[in-house]
């Protein structure tokens, strides 16, 4: 495993989570390939080995419709969003494709400052290289915190 | 105690029952102990000899066990010695016994007491006196009914069958929904920072849906308009919320949200319209069934999602919800994943239901200073409870309010059932 690996999928984390704790979720949509898949779920159901998920979009499409529906539709508690992602592990690496896995801590601040912890997990994304550029094919967040504090309206 | 009704149909509701943390401790003996039988899991979670899940009535702890010859038992998570939990695990298949970790006071699997460490002493000194009786020490039991795969219990000896508590609506609501085996699909949890009985009351209330729930609206998904209404049982604590899909007509639903501010029809589109697909699988022709069942549960289907709702209260400001995603032991593995796809509607994150967290907290916050003041329930009308073939009313929450009353022993003069 060379150093350049894990450093790519560094910087492809950070550029994620930036742009989530940015409210640029247009953009953050844009990591990701037209037919990739979004999925958050438990790790409780991960260890019964039961399929329900949190949020399940299989294609792109789906999660431009989820980020649309967040923007326009649904009500949420008014919150600014911080991720700490930690060093990724990379479990599978080839010239054009890199799996890897990270831990993830998502707090969550109201307008007032109070700040709370809303999730921990990891991620487990498989990326593809795009015009020089990592592309998701298969995010899936896998959430420690299966027990969501109020609602859970933005992606993780 | 007592409580101030401003009027005895139950359209006031002072804002103390979500505050007063004696009331709470209260209802959880005449409400969760009362003579009500309260949801507890499917018998799908248990389908083994052997296997346990915990669970909760009201904020007690409760184990539901399959014993060896097959019988289902419900009893209170905790040790007859020390108090410490019996069951730590969420939910397993048990070997042998439950035995509680801290003195290793062993348990069936029937919830009965039936063996203590050392219990004759060592060496003739020390022991439990010689008229210890285990049989006087099993943990409390509760009664358990199965009703088609629906399991229920209850702490009370007077608590009428299960039959004539579910009523002809309930059973009916269960029998539907259970027709064939079920395949539990998994969990999710939310922790809402309010009153249990203000998402009770929000079940109830069909006048929130097509309003807080804008994407059912905005997609097209459920609208006021469609051809529904609710149900009550004869005592109105269980209740229904129902539509047919595509029963009303665009220039209908059109006339009626003109004008409400937030809420637009059909206002966007999905690029993926998969999510609000719906196949016909009820002979009801129903899409949208929301059977509740007094005190803490509910079964839901939007379109093909199917799950329930156990609402466990933690404390007298906050609660989770429970839900179990289902589906049937013969839908293809097509089938599986329509009904998970359909699943993005429901549970916290879902997008025609995530909303009820935030509207029970911010009621939660605003009503701490005012106990003295109280809510308005009376869209749909007041004077007396009764079914209503259309959604634009609450009647159904003065309903879960009247019987709540009977329960506590805190029914205004007069007081309507």
């Amino acid at each position: 495993m060379t150093p350049q690996f894990t450093w790519e999928a560094m910087s492809f984390l950070s550029q994620y989570g930036m742009l989530l704790d940015q409210d640029r979720l247009e953009d953050w949509v844009q990591l990701f390939d037209p037919q990739a898949e979004y999925k958050v779920y438990s790790r409780e159901n991960e260890e019964l080995g039961l399929p329900a998920p949190l949020i399940w979009c299989d294609n792109r499409a789906m999660l431009s419709d989820r980020v649309q529906s967040y923007r326009n539709v649904n009500e949420h508690n008014f919150h600014w969003a911080r991720h700490i992602i930690g060093m990724p592990q990379i479990l599978h690496a080839e010239p054009e494709s890199l799996h890897f896995q990270a831990g993830y801590s998502l707090f969550q601040t109201n307008l007032e400052g109070e700040t709370r912890t809303f999730s921990v997990g990891r991620y487990d994304f498989v990326c593809h290289r795009h015009a020089q550029a990592l592309r998701l094919q298969r995010a899936w967040v896998i959430a420690d915190t299966g027990l969501v504090k109020t609602l859970l309206a933005a992606p993780i | 105690m007592r409580i101030d009704w401003p009027q005895n149909d139950y359209s006031r509701v002072p804002y103390s029952v979500y505050h007063d943390p004696d009331l709470y401790q209260l209802e959880m003996e005449r409400v969760f102990r009362g003579r009500c039988w309260s949801y507890l899991a499917f018998e799908a979670e248990v389908p083994k000899p052997g296997d346990f899940r915990t669970t909760w009535v009201g904020d007690t702890p409760v184990v539901v066990s399959r014993n060896d010859d097959g019988q289902l038992h419900a009893f209170v998570n905790r040790c007859s010695h020390r108090g410490a939990q019996i069951v730590r695990e969420v939910s397993g298949h048990c070997k042998t016994d439950h035995v509680c970790i801290y003195h290793r006071w062993c348990y069936s699997k029937k919830g009965e007491l039936i063996g203590v460490p050392f219990r004759r002493g060592l060496q003739g000194q020390g022991g439990m006196p010689a008229d210890f009786d285990m049989q006087a020490h099993h943990p409390k039991a509760l009664r358990l009914a199965n009703y088609h795969g629906v399991l229920f219990g209850t702490f009370s000896e007077d608590a009428e069958p299960i039959e004539s508590y579910l009523g002809e609506f309930g059973t009916g609501m269960i029998k539907r929904f259970m027709h064939k085996p079920i395949k539990i699909l998994g969990y999710t949890r939310q922790l809402i920072e309010g009153n249990w009985k203000l998402y009770a009351e929000n079940l109830r209330d069909t006048y929130h849906a097509s309003l807080l729930h804008e994407f059912f609206v905005t997609y097209g998904v459920d609208r006021a308009t469609q051809k529904g209404g609710v149900r009550m049982d004869d005592r109105h604590r269980h209740n229904m919320n129902y539509a047919f899909s595509q029963s009303d007509t665009q220039t209908q639903a059109q006339e009626a949200y003109a004008g409400i501010s937030g809420v637009e029809l059909d206002r966007m589109r999905l690029s993926d319209q998969k999510i609000l697909a719906y196949r016909h699988e009820f002979a009801d022709g129903l899409n949208l069934a929301t059977p509740t069942f007094f005190p803490n549960a509910i079964i839901i289907q939007i379109n093909n999602s199917l799950s329930s709702r156990q609402i466990r209260p933690k404390g007298v400001g906050a609660h989770e919800i429970f839900q179990t995603l289902f589906g049937y032991e013969d839908d293809t593995p097509e089938m599986t994943r329509h009904r998970l796809i359909s699943a993005n509607l429901v549970g916290p994150a879902g997008l025609v239901s995530m909303e009820d967290g935030e509207a029970i907290e911010i009621v939660q916050k605003a009503t701490r200073r005012e106990t003295a003041s109280h809510s308005l329930v009376q869209m749909g009308g007041l004077g007396p409870i009764r079914d209503l073939e259309h959604r634009v009313t609450e009647t159904p929450i003065r309903g879960f309010w009247s019987y709540w009353s009977e329960l506590m022993g805190m029914e205004p003069e007069g007081g309507i059932r």
